[in-house]
Parts: structure tokens; sequence; C-alpha cells
């Protein structure tokens, strides 16, 4: 079974209907208990970061899903879930993330050529840096569908796909047993069941 | 680098696709779900499911297939129609949309595009705006394209994205229907005066009309139709094609 946590962030119909549609069972909750029971735990998020770092404190699930990957669970944040998996944000001030992957949140904006649109939305390929088990069944350069204006940086040495926006823009990242998509993976077609897919699998 | 997308529009009344020519005269087409599926399966890039019905049963039937829809495609949903509160942006999201595009109601009261970006973000917020040309100027027209409202379009567009709106869809109503090509005239004012993806819609007719609109306006980010795909005049698969023949930067797997 695959739990998505329940944080009180973003609405989680369609992530949770992804997996249903590659023959996954997958519960929302915000139960400490189904959560550190179930086989992989997703933290999905949209919005802003301190909100939700903020409500991921306020529900205690911050301490939930620490412990779940602390228990060798496969985690996978998704979006702004990716981002809370880092040590601190800059998204308007300077908020502690969950210490989970090492490295930093900042805007894309200065960072990435000038005159690009901000947010980045849209269909970008997908450069693999490393060999990933969740590649099992992508091929470098699949298309994802990415919805954000800040990325994650300092954490080459988790980096394992990236994307091109005017600048390199970190996609996948993973430590162990815990990994991140920046893009959505539920929004991305045949390509992002796929990721799930190969999430899914033992 | 981003790709540009393609984007079926399927106008829904009575849990059905329906798509009008000029805005009048509409047909049915097929099922938004089997629609939704085959276009997704196809590489549409984004669909936008447009609610055309008006009383609050017809309402709950379109929020009911959009949930169908939602818990079928897993790729970028726009809901437009009747969008006229932040209620109405929360009844669609729960349903599974992406993005919600807002018309009239944002017309009637432009404070709705404020509260819904700051509650879902700007790039939730779609400004969707049917122009005809009035004497040499373009206006914006409210209620499905019916009445003029006098206001200048490009202000109208302009002060949308400065509310937050994250997204402009242009619809030519001299265009629309009449598939000799996209307004490019109109779409060039528009993406001059914003820095926001603007999403180009009326007037395609064949694959060249997309080409025409990416190679002339290279910034634009999106072309939508409606009834050249669900007619079968134009497939995705072939369009898309074309495009990248033509060195446009598209998605083709997927």
């Amino acid at each position: 079974m695959i739990a998505i946590i329940d944080y009180g962030v973003g609405n989680l119909f369609s992530l949770c209907s992804s997996f249903k549609s590659i023959g996954y069972d997958a519960v929302i909750s915000d139960d400490a208990e189904t959560i550190l029971n179930a086989d992989k735990i997703i933290l999905p998020g949209v919005g802003a970061f301190e909100d939700a770092a903020k409500k991921l404190h306020l529900s205690g699930m911050d301490k939930t899903v620490k412990k779940a990957a602390s228990l060798g669970k496969p985690v996978m944040g998704i979006c702004l879930g990716m981002q809370l998996l880092f040590d601190k944000s800059f998204e308007y001030g300077e908020h502690d993330g969950l210490h989970m992957i090492p490295g930093n949140v900042i805007p894309l904006k200065g960072y990435i050529k000038d005159g690009l649109m901000i947010p980045h939305i849209g269909w970008n390929a997908l450069h693999f840096r490393k060999k990933d088990p969740l590649f099992k069944y992508i091929k470098e350069g699949d298309y994802v569908y990415f919805v954000h204006s800040y990325y994650a940086a300092d954490c080459d040495e988790h980096t394992v796909a990236d994307t091109d926006y005017g600048g390199t823009v970190t996609a996948i990242v993973r430590k162990d047993n815990v990994v991140g998509c920046q893009f959505h993976p539920e929004k991305s077609g045949e390509v992002g069941l796929n990721i799930l897919r190969a999430f899914c699998e033992k | 680098m981003i790709t540009k997308r393609i984007i079926p529009c399927l106008d829904v009344r009575n849990g059905r696709v329906v798509k009008g020519v000029n805005f009048e005269g509409v047909a049915d087409v097929d099922s938004p779900v089997a629609l939704g599926k085959y276009y997704s399966d196809n590489g549409a890039d984004e669909l936008v499911f447009y609610d055309i019905t008006a009383s609050f049963e017809e309402r709950k039937l379109f929020t009911d297939i959009l949930r169908e829809v939602a818990s079928q495609i897993f790729i970028p949903l726009t809901v437009g129609g009747g969008i006229n509160t932040v209620e109405d942006f929360d009844r669609v999201l729960k349903c599974g949309a992406d993005k919600v595009s807002v018309n009239s109601g944002a017309i009637r009261n432009p404070g709705l595009i404020g509260e819904a970006s700051k509650i879902y973000g700007d790039q939730c917020v779609v400004l969707s705006v049917d122009i005809k040309r009035v004497d040499n100027t373009f206006h914006v027209f409210a209620k499905g394209g019916r009445v003029d409202t006098g206001m200048d379009a490009i202000k109208w567009i302009e002060e949308g994205v400065s509310l937050g709106a994250g997204e402009i869809v242009v619809n030519s109503i001299d265009t629309d229907g009449v598939k000799k090509g996209f307004d490019i005239e109109l779409l060039k004012l528009v993406r001059k005066a914003v820095n926001v993806p603007v999403i180009a819609s009326g007037g395609a007719g064949c694959i060249k009309d997309f080409v025409d609109l990416f190679e002339e306006i290279p910034d634009i980010d999106a072309g939508l139709a409606a009834s050249i795909f669900h007619f079968g005049e134009v497939s995705i698969p072939d369009l898309k094609q074309e495009l990248k023949k033509h060195g446009i930067p598209v998605r083709l797997n997927g």
C-alpha cells in the first residue's frame, strides 16, 4: 500500500488516482501508524514553502516522514514535497526544511537566463545524471510536467536527473531510500506513471 | 527547453462534448472521458474542459464528469465556465482540475483574479478573454462572446496579469470557427503586452495554421483548438511531427 501524507496542503485526488491507475492501492492519510505501516510513502505539496513547512510540523507529519525514512521505507517528495526534503528554503525569507537531503531551495529568478518566464511551467525533458531505479521504464529525454518558481541547489551529489530551462534545473534527487521529483509525475502522462510504477515496485 | 503546448478544448454540456461554430450551433461529438483519454494517449499536452451549462443540476453533472476524467487522465487539466467565486475554484480543483480559467466572472469582479491567485497561486489562474475588433480596436466580449463590454482587450489583459493571472487564453471571435488561421495580429499585441504564457485560440483549420502561429510568434506558448481535433481534421501526432520538422520544440513521446 502507498500512503500519501495529508497535511492540509494541495489537492491529492489526481495523485491518488494515478497510483490506482497503475494497480496500486493508495490512501491519503494523516495517521502516523497508517503511514508507518505503508510500503511506500509520498510527501506531496503545492503552494508556499513556509506555509507547508508549518503545516507539516503542526500535524506532526514531519516526524512521521523522517521516522519512516529512517526505517528504510521508500519516500518520494513531489514538487513542494520534494523541496521540503532539503535543509532550507529561501522562498520569502529563510525557512527550515526536513534536512533529509543536503541542499537549499532558491529562486529560479536570477539563476536562469533573463527573459524566460517564471514560474517554469510546462513539459520539459529529463536528462539523466546517474543511474537510478526510477528510470527503469523511462528514457533519457522523456518529457515531464513542471510548475515551480524555486529550485533545489547545492545538491549535486544527490541529483540523479535535471532539466534545462535557461540553466540546469534539478529534476530528481535521491539519497538512499528518499527521492524527490520537482515535476508532477501524476500530471506527466505515461512517462510520469512509469516513474511512479518504478517507485512502487519492490 | 520547454515545449510548445497543443491543447484540445472540450466544451461540455449535459455531460457531452460539444463545439460551437462562432459560438452558435452546437453538435454532439463524444464523451468527455473517452475523448480526453484519446487526446491524452495521442500526445495532447493539456486538456481544457469548458462547462457551458448554466443550471445548478447540470453543474453537478459537470463536476461528476470532471472527477471521472481526472481519475483516468494524467496530464494537466484546465477547467472553465461558470467560474464566478473562489468557491467555484475550490469546487473544480477538488475534482482534479489543475488550473481554472475565468472569463465573464473576472470581468464582473476583477478582484476574483487576485483572491484566487493568493489562495491557489498564479499558476492556477488562467484569464480567458474573448476578443473582437470593433472600429479598429480590440474589445473584450462577455457572456460567451455575445456582449461587447467596450473594454480595451490589451488593457484588460495587462490588468489581469497585474492582479495575478498566471496565463492568458486569447480567443479571437473574428477568427473563431472560420478555420483560416489564428489571429496573428492580435496575438502579437498580447504577447508583447504581458510576460506570462499566452495561449492562442480561435481559427486553426489545418496543421499549417499551427506552424504559422509558432513561426510568426516564436514566443507564443500554446495553440488551442476544438473542432478540428474532434472531427479528426487534424491529428495531434501528425501536427507535432510537422512542428518538429519546422524546428519547433514539441513533446513527442507519451
